[in-house]
């Protein structure tokens, strides 16, 4: 007996799958799910039509096979997705920037979106150059882990409580704790090029970053003192319910966003590539398509910031506190990438309007400013909870 | 007048003997800032001794912009050198022209009309402006923001269209001439000069506020590459560097040249000699450029549409030496000029402020940080065309 297409696709809840990975519903496994039925019940349904019988059509249906291709698709649509979304905050800056300094900014196709994807042909054109006397291995090495980290931090952070990718407790943690590990990787490919300018440019990474981790930690911690838990769906679910906690953690809010300028190593803090003096600091060596993807690392970590300023103090994908689930459930992962478009924002004002700061000035703002203003903040916070305010 | 104390070498870092102990200078390294850096406007290298992120030693390198400009203006018909003097230094080359014309003329023995000078007066200070202006735009990108950069280039545009109305030419104007200057103003190039002047004032406080108001601006400035008004005068600066050091020495005011002596403006002088000191000297400069065009434009009108702006004067210039001196933007320029009779130089010497301004470059850099390597460069306002020649 011949079967149909549709014995092949039990559009099913997605939920039911006993691989299910997740506690709650998660829309871009849906989607996965969905799509994976679809496809994988037609290719399922013609090797059956021709070989009827044969276990290969059961195992391509079998319910470890479809949570494995749902992932697999989940993973591709939440990079693309965060992939467009960075694209555009990329497009924001030259657009912004433009107008900040008086003239049109890009200009090519679509308000001059498509530059993007003309510097992304170009960079992958260029001539893959690299000097001899370089420590090969590391050198590919780090670049890539840099890469690769920024893009997992930038991934890792959900844009809702339906879009995510890991629904982990300590989420918060963890992200930090990625977008940490890049200057190490900075000092060591800087190590790596054999280039005096790289290796001033590596140092200066590592320095900076030590004395802007620590504020940023701290400011974390006071956030989940606040909502009592690292869970990034557990903190904006606790500022739907009390307030946007850059009203009690103002002190907070302009540290955090100070420091997440200079880890994502935007303007007023590119000390690591200072191009005045550093020519391009660390990232001297690196041409082609390996500077175009350390751009596109850089763009993915100033996003991962503003995505997290904009969980942590602005409500995150949450139109207002109070407000009814018909409002905020009303595209909330549009809300939380319009909230991160708009803290980009107030980033290319700051990078339109200052000059870069020094390599003395800014860890003493770091060790001297930042550190205590953080802890003020975390005393407040501790203050409000042990107050009983939250 | 207040005397500031050398500061230079009071810098924490290894003394020499520690760095001459250490077999292998593992403290201090070499970094070729240049011949091509983001840093050089222009192709020259300033090789710098960095220790940590402290700059222990400097030494420029010039030469690589060099095109034998002198010997070049000796095979030229005295003429044709005019266009020449435009190339030495694209930004200044107003002034280089009207030195040149002013040398020959001074070798003649001739004396020019009157409208002819305070025409050269005004392209002089329209030249100045513009050139302090593409300072200003590179003192934004050697600190590090692309915002002062555009603006100042805009506002550059001005008057580089004031230029154009003018002479019609942007840049390398090829203006003035030996006697004169090649065309009379047009009809309407005051009313362009006072809308010009006055927007431009306007303008300029915008870029003065977004600067002076922004603490990380002004902390990278101030107090850093202190010179006191003895080292000025061995080193040989001049110009706006040398008078933010206290030097109260302007040549349009003490050795007055062309009409200047008809014009009332004054000299900004700072004593602070550190950078910021240098750039408000500039800063304010151009305040008084507006001033003196201004005053200028009225002296040409008074003189009425049919004054004489130019001589005929002999093509060859007799036997003898002639030296001038003017205010270029950047310092003191020079030029010697020995001619033997016939149509074309036997030598022709000229003095850039910047090749001495460069030679300064160690005590300046020596004891600030890398990073601020660009900014005090920025203040003595590197030309190389000028300097190698």
């Amino acid at each position: 007996m011949v079967s149909s297409m549709k014995d092949w696709m039990q559009y099913g809840d997605p939920m039911s799958n006993p691989y299910y990975p997740y506690d709650t519903y998660n829309v871009v496994y849906d989607l996965g799910f969905e799509v994976y039925q679809f496809l994988g019940g037609i290719v399922a349904w013609l090797i059956d039509l021709i070989l009827p019988g044969n276990p290969v059509s059961e195992w391509l249906m079998s319910d470890a096979v479809v949570n494995a291709f749902s992932i697999i698709i989940l993973a591709l649509v939440i990079f693309l997705v965060i992939f467009v979304g960075v694209l555009i905050s990329l497009w924001e800056e030259r657009k912004v920037l433009g107008r900040f300094m008086d003239r049109r900014g890009t200009m090519v196709g679509m308000k001059g979106f498509m530059q993007c994807v003309a510097d992304g042909l170009k960079t992958f054109m260029k001539e893959n150059t690299m000097p001899k006397k370089i420590d090969k291995m590391t050198y590919m090495w780090t670049v890539s882990l840099i890469i690769g980290t920024s893009v997992l931090v930038a991934c890792m952070l959900p844009l809702s409580d339906r879009f995510f990718i890991v629904n982990f407790d300590s989420g918060l943690l963890i992200v930090m704790a990625l977008y940490a590990l890049a200057p190490f990787f900075i000092l060591v490919s800087g190590w790596s090029q054999n280039n005096k300018y790289s290796l001033i440019g590596g140092m200066r990474a590592a320095e900076s970053m030590i004395s802007y981790e620590i504020p940023m930690l701290i400011i974390v911690c006071s956030v989940a003192v606040l909502s009592g838990t690292f869970n990034i769906g557990g903190i904006v679910a606790a500022q739907n319910e009390s307030m946007w906690y850059i009203i009690p953690l103002f002190v907070g809010f302009i540290v955090f966003f100070t420091c997440s300028c200079a880890e994502s190593e935007r303007s007023p803090f590119d000390l690591a590539e200072a191009e005045a003096e550093l020519v391009e600091g660390w990232q001297t060596e690196y041409a082609g398509m390996k500077w175009g993807l350390i751009m596109l690392g850089d763009y993915l970590r100033g996003f991962a910031s503003c995505a997290m300023i904009s969980i942590m103090f602005l409500g995150g994908w949450n139109v207002a506190p109070f407000a009814s689930d018909a409002v905020n459930g009303f595209l909330p992962e549009v809300v939380q990438l319009l909230k991160g478009w708009f803290v980009f924002f107030i980033m290319i004002w700051v990078r339109v309007a200052l000059p870069r700061v020094r390599i003395d000035q800014i860890l003493n703002l770091g060790w001297k400013v930042f550190m205590p203003l953080s802890v003020v903040n975390l005393a407040i916070a501790v203050l409000l909870k042990v107050g009983g305010v939250f | 007048m207040m005397v500031v104390e050398n500061t230079i070498d009071t810098f924490d870092s290894p003394s020499e003997e520690r760095i001459a102990k250490d077999r292998y200078q593992t403290d201090a390294m070499w970094i070729y800032m240049g011949p091509q850096h983001p840093f050089s406007h222009g192709l020259w290298t300033l090789k710098v001794r960095v220790d940590g992120e402290i700059v222990t030693d400097a030494e420029p390198v010039i030469g690589y912009l060099h095109r034998g400009w002198e010997k070049e203006a000796e095979n030229r018909e005295y003429p044709k050198i005019i266009p020449m003097a435009d190339r030495l230094c694209y930004s200044a080359s107003m002034t280089y022209t009207h030195l040149y014309c002013m040398t020959v003329e001074k070798a003649l023995g001739i004396e020019v009309p009157e409208k002819a000078e305070y025409i050269r007066i005004v392209a002089d200070e329209i030249c100045r402006i513009q050139s302090h202006l593409m300072w200003l735009a590179a003192v934004g990108t050697d600190l590090g923001n692309l915002t002062i950069f555009l603006w100042g280039m805009r506002e550059r545009e001005y008057w580089l269209d004031l230029n154009v109305r003018l002479c019609g030419q942007r840049m390398t104007t090829n203006y003035p001439r030996i006697g004169g200057v090649r065309n009379d103003t047009t009809d309407i190039f005051d009313r362009d000069v006072m809308r010009c002047t006055e927007r431009f004032e306007k303008a300029l406080w915008d870029l003065i506020d977004m600067i002076d108001s922004s603490s990380i601006y002004v902390s990278r400035m101030k107090g850093i590459s202190r010179l006191t008004r003895e080292q000025c005068a061995n080193l040989g600066v001049t110009g706006p560097a040398m008078r933010g050091c206290g030097v109260d020495f302007d040549l349009r005011r003490d050795d007055p040249y062309g009409k200047y002596e008809n014009i009332d403006f004054e000299v900004p002088v700072l004593t602070e000699g550190d950078t910021y000191a240098r750039y408000m000297v500039r800063i304010e400069e151009m305040f008084q450029s507006c001033e003196i065009i201004r005053q200028a434009v009225r002296k040409i009108n008074a003189l009425g549409k049919n004054a004489p702006y130019r001589l005929k004067v002999p093509s060859k210039v007799p036997a003898g030496k002639a030296f001038c001196k003017l205010e270029d933007p950047r310092g003191e320029s020079l030029m010697y000029l020995i001619s033997d009779g016939t149509d074309k130089p036997f030598r022709l010497k000229v003095r850039a402020p910047l090749f001495t301004n460069i030679s300064a470059s160690r005590p300046m850099v020596k004891g600030v940080r890398v990073a601020d390597v660009p900014a005090v460069m920025a203040m003595i306002d590197v030309c190389m065309g000028e300097t190698d020649r």
